[in-house]
């Protein structure tokens, strides 16, 4: 009996860390979506750039001889510099002459830069699985729980607390925050009153690229591989649970994140470990057939 | 122009420092080595600075082109539609081409034969995928979910019970429409972007049951053996039989394209496209939204499952690997790279996305980043396509 | 072949109701747009709903024609030569368009990418009945019925006055005229009561007086009309009958120049004004 509770216990934690991880990710699909009402689905291919990223500049700084910690701090940076450039070009390029399309055309556009970014890392480094260095040391002080829940859990968890805390701040307080939530709301209006919806719409997407980048080098050091393709299934996980909390709403997102993870754990651990992706894609399609809007998302009505 | 030239500058900078860690270093943690590839950031620079003059001189050609469209100019049209809408020329061409297509076998090789008839293939899934994609707007992310459901059903209907590809042709693409009804009923209801990702989630579903349910499908292993299309029982040496599989696709290719633009000039076609443009002036006109979507989805269904049959007979071998999302946003390439909504325009698509990477081999890797390209650079600068679609006009005998 | 209701001439339709609206009450969490408003029009009608702006005309418009779930209340259709009137409450807008309503849009709502004929043959649709088999073989019937779909559209468009337009597409047509296609295409599903959703809005004054024209023609063939509109000169020109809406609820109703001099209207217009 102890035995199985053990098992849950581990089952809870490695839940929880996927769902911390997955909340990194879907915080950029939702606030670009609450932003211009666009799925972006070059996001997932953000942060496999970020996890590419800090794998490269995580083995320089270590072949130079730099700390462990110091190659951490560095190799993050490094990412969330890259994946915020690459999301405000792509921004530029792909939607923003967009913008009065219809619906479905950066949507569309949307899909070609996946693929576009997939094939390009693909050719510029590799198809092959890359071993990824484990950053996150074990702490002594975990020693004992070790059996429950590993430090690189506590870690991910403590750093994506750390950051949700000022991802809150940030919209809540800051001038950029108030002017998202305003652009969020009616584009026009926030025109009216003098905000630059295009500097807002930048800013959004190097904070919703900058989240994924730090997502991509928790889960590459957690996972101990990356390659070009882990994008597009992180980003379908991703978008499903920001579908799942309500998509558009911050904190909704980050509950969709953490119900998806531990349900993924617990299906996983108790039904069976082939099935990992249908559970999670068939969730994706449940919620949208029942509830699209979410839990704690506002339903949509058209204006007539 | 010297502020055009900064612009470029200041693009192939910004480039030149973006794609730097993933074009310039190349490490290997194992070993500890570093590679350095300088001369990328030389081609990186200059190749911006181009593309960044032609996507600003593209966006204002854009731009001019919509100013004129709002002036109510007339706008020519082109070259290609008159020819396609000159009822001489339109039959001349079109015999020229069935010429061609029939003569083709004695011309080229098997290897060539073979080729081609892949490129058909995609022609008749891309004039399938654009019943729902081009006419009626709903975009299908999870296209090869069909497609894999046709192609399937001929491996295993043919594995347990023996039976022909002519009696599972039709079988696949009911079955196959039947699954577009089954998962249209509840998607068919969510707006646009939300149905693109249920579908896209819907193929996934598709392929990893067929991965992971090894007494079903046999899992990643795939089926072989699976016998090519039959002749009235004659046998049939491989070369005769890749030529006879091509003439199949050719009959397919004329029947879908009739059969299409019958759809499409139809009243079904008529409501397909007024819901495209907008549902609910539509419904304010009596269409039914959810039936005239749900036909439109399991014709779309229907061409994949028939085509998926045909795979299967022609390649003699399956397995999940074929049905993937990339096999998807290709067809998708294909509808809109030819222009959404037009036959011909979907023709071209197919043939320059499946016969250019095979004749330029050396730059076949780099295939998938140019649909990628394609797909973002036609939405900018051209969303009509290569070909648009132009309205059907009609004469009026008012003497009647 | 088709029910050609308008073939019905004014006077033997005159004095029947053929739509009535009963306590029609709308709310929105909580909020109520619509306070139980009562409504009828009569055969060969023209019925105007004006009321300031807010004041719930085109709530009652998309609660009558299904895009909205009234919260109380009844939409019956009086359809000629049959007994029992048909309650329109709950059925989906395109079956209320196949029940006898077509409206048009404020907001002009035409099919853009296609020509001014095809968007009139749109109308037709429902009731028509040609399907997959026919399309793809083009029987007899769907032939015959192809020819009449737009032998019909086009007399549509003759009487709109856009038919030498008919192959154009219908974004490349003047503002004025993108109106009168909505009117077209909205009579084209031969409807027992025509809605109009603020036709002249954003009119010059020659596009109005050429719409206050239309609207007479099509009125005088038997066409029961009920309009929303602000042109105050439009309604009084043209309407029999007035009903007047403020704050979600009916405040009056009557001829022209009985709503001229009810003192409530005056107070609610003249409120609007001395606010704005």
């Amino acid at each position: 009996m102890l035995m199985d509770f053990d098992y849950f216990r581990e089952l809870f934690f490695s839940g929880l860390t996927r769902g911390a991880i997955y909340a990194l990710i879907a915080l950029g699909y939702t606030m670009v979506y609450g932003i211009i009402g666009l799925i972006n689905f070059a996001h997932g291919e953000i942060y496999m750039i970020g996890a590419f990223t800090a794998f490269i500049a995580a083995t320089i700084f270590s072949i130079l001889g730099f700390p462990a910690l110091a190659i951490i701090i560095l190799a993050g940076v490094c990412a969330v510099i890259w994946s915020a450039s690459y999301g405000y070009t792509i921004e530029k390029i792909a939607y923003k002459p967009l913008r009065h399309a219809p619906r479905l055309s950066p949507l569309i556009s949307a899909i070609g830069m996946s693929i576009f970014l997939q094939n390009y890392v693909l050719l510029a480094q590799t198809s092959d699985f890359l071993p990824f260095p484990a950053l996150i040391p074990d702490f002594d002080f975990m020693e004992p729980y070790a059996h429950i829940v590993g430090s690189t859990d506590v870690v991910i968890l403590a750093t994506t607390t750390v950051i949700m805390i000022i991802l809150t701040f940030i919209i809540k307080y800051t001038k950029v925050g108030k002017a998202m939530r305003a652009t969020a709301q009616d584009r026009t209006m926030a025109t009216l009153v003098g905000i630059n919806v295009n500097r807002i719409i930048s800013a959004t997407f190097i904070i919703g690229s900058s989240l994924a980048a730090v997502g991509g080098l928790l889960i590459a050091s957690h996972i101990g591989q990356i390659n070009f393709y882990i994008g597009f299934i992180a980003g379908i996980k991703a978008f499903t649970a920001a579908v799942l909390g309500g998509i558009g709403s911050i904190p909704g997102a980050v509950l969709g994140s953490v119900i998806l993870g531990l349900t993924e754990s617990f299906a996983t651990g108790y039904v069976s470990s082939d099935y990992e992706d249908v559970f999670a894609f068939s969730l994706l399609v449940l919620i949208l057939i029942f509830k699209p809007s979410g839990i704690l998302g506002k339903a949509d009505n058209q204006k007539v | 122009m010297l502020t055009e030239l900064r612009k470029s500058l200041i693009a192939s900078i910004w480039f030149a420092f973006l794609t730097f860690p993933i074009m310039v270093i190349k490490v290997n943690s194992i070993e500890k080595t570093i590679q350095w590839r300088w001369m990328n950031v030389v081609y990186v620079m200059v190749g911006i600075f181009f593309l960044s003059m032609a996507f600003r001189f593209l966006l204002k050609q854009k731009e001019m082109r919509a100013g004129k469209e709002e002036s109510g100019t007339e706008i020519k049209l082109s070259p290609i539609h008159q020819l396609i809408n000159h009822p001489t020329y339109r039959v001349v061409f079109g015999a020229a081409l069935l010429l061609f297509a029939v003569v083709y076998p004695f011309v080229f090789s098997t290897y060539q034969i073979n080729i081609m008839t892949t490129a058909l293939m995609y022609v008749v899934l891309g004039l399938g995928l654009n019943i729902v994609v081009g006419l009626a707007g709903l975009l299908d992310l999870g296209y090869v979910a069909f497609y894999a459901v046709g192609a399937y059903s001929y491996a295993l209907l043919n594995h347990h019970f023996g039976l022909g590809f002519w009696a599972v042709l039709p079988i696949g693409g009911v079955l196959a429409a039947i699954f577009g009804i089954l998962l249209g009923i509840p998607v068919l209801r969510l707006r646009g972007d939300y149905l693109a990702i249920v579908t896209l989630g819907f193929g996934e579903i598709i392929r990893l049951v067929l991965e992971n349910w090894g007494e079903f499908s046999k899992g990643p292993s795939g089926i072989s053996n699976i016998p090519r299309p039959g002749l009235f029982g004659i046998e049939l040496s491989l070369n005769d039989a890749i030529t006879y599989t091509y003439y199949l696709m050719v009959i397919f290719v004329v029947v879908t394209i009739f059969f299409v633009n019958r759809l499409q000039d139809s009243r079904l076609g008529r409501a397909w496209i007024a819901l495209r443009e907008d549902e609910i002036a539509c419904q304010a006109m009596g269409i039914d939204k959810m039936k005239t979507k749900l036909i439109a989805f399991s014709l779309g269904a229907f061409w994949a499952g028939i085509i998926g049959v045909m795979f299967a007979a022609k390649t003699t071998f399956i397995n999940p690997a074929s049905f993937t999302f990339l096999e998807s946003a290709m067809i998708l390439s294909i509808v809109v790279l030819g222009g959404m909504g037009s036959i011909v325009g979907v023709i071209l698509g197919a043939l320059i996305l499946i016969l250019l990477p095979e004749y330029l081999r050396e730059l076949s890797e780099y295939r998938m980043l140019a649909f990628g390209a394609a797909l973002v650079a036609m939405m900018v600068f051209r969303p009509q396509g290569l070909i648009s679609n132009v309205r059907r006009t009609y004469s009026i005998n008012k003497d009647e | 072949m088709y029910v050609v209701h308008t073939a019905l001439t004014k006077t033997s339709r005159m004095s029947k109701k053929i739509l009535e609206v009963k306590n029609l009450t709308m709310d929105f969490g909580g909020v109520r747009a619509l306070g139980g408003v009562d409504l009828d029009v009569k055969g060969g009608e023209i019925v105007a709903l004006i009321g300031p702006n807010g004041a719930g005309k085109t709530t009652f418009f998309n609660c009558v024609t299904g895009i909205y779930y009234p919260t109380k209340g009844d939409i019956l259709l009086h359809t000629p030569g049959r007994q029992k009137p048909k309650s329109l409450k709950g059925l989906k807008p395109n079956q209320v368009t196949v029940a006898g309503l077509a409206r048009t849009f404020q907001n002009i709502r035409l099919f853009s990418q296609m020509t001014v004929l095809e968007n009139v043959m749109i109308g037709r649709h429902c009731r028509t009945k040609a399907f997959i088999f026919g399309a793809l073989f083009r029987t007899k019937s769907t032939r015959q019925e192809e020819k009449e779909i737009i032998d019909y559209s086009y007399s549509i468009l003759e009487k709109v006055g856009l038919a030498d337009l008919a192959n154009e597409y219908s974004k490349n047509l003047p503002y004025g005229a993108q109106r009168r296609l909505e009117i077209a295409r909205a009579l084209a599903t031969d409807p027992l009561l025509l809605l109009l959703d603020e036709p002249a809005a954003g009119m010059n004054p020659q596009e109005t007086n050429e719409l206050v024209t239309l609207i007479q023609n099509i009125s005088s063939g038997g066409q029961s009309i009920l309009l929303i509109e602000h042109d105050m000169k439009l309604v009084m020109t043209l309407s029999e009958r007035i009903f007047v809406m403020d704050y979600g609820r009916k405040i009056a109703q009557g001829t022209p120049d009985e709503i001229r001099n009810n003192q409530e209207v005056i107070k609610a217009y003249l409120g609007e004004e001395l606010d704005a």
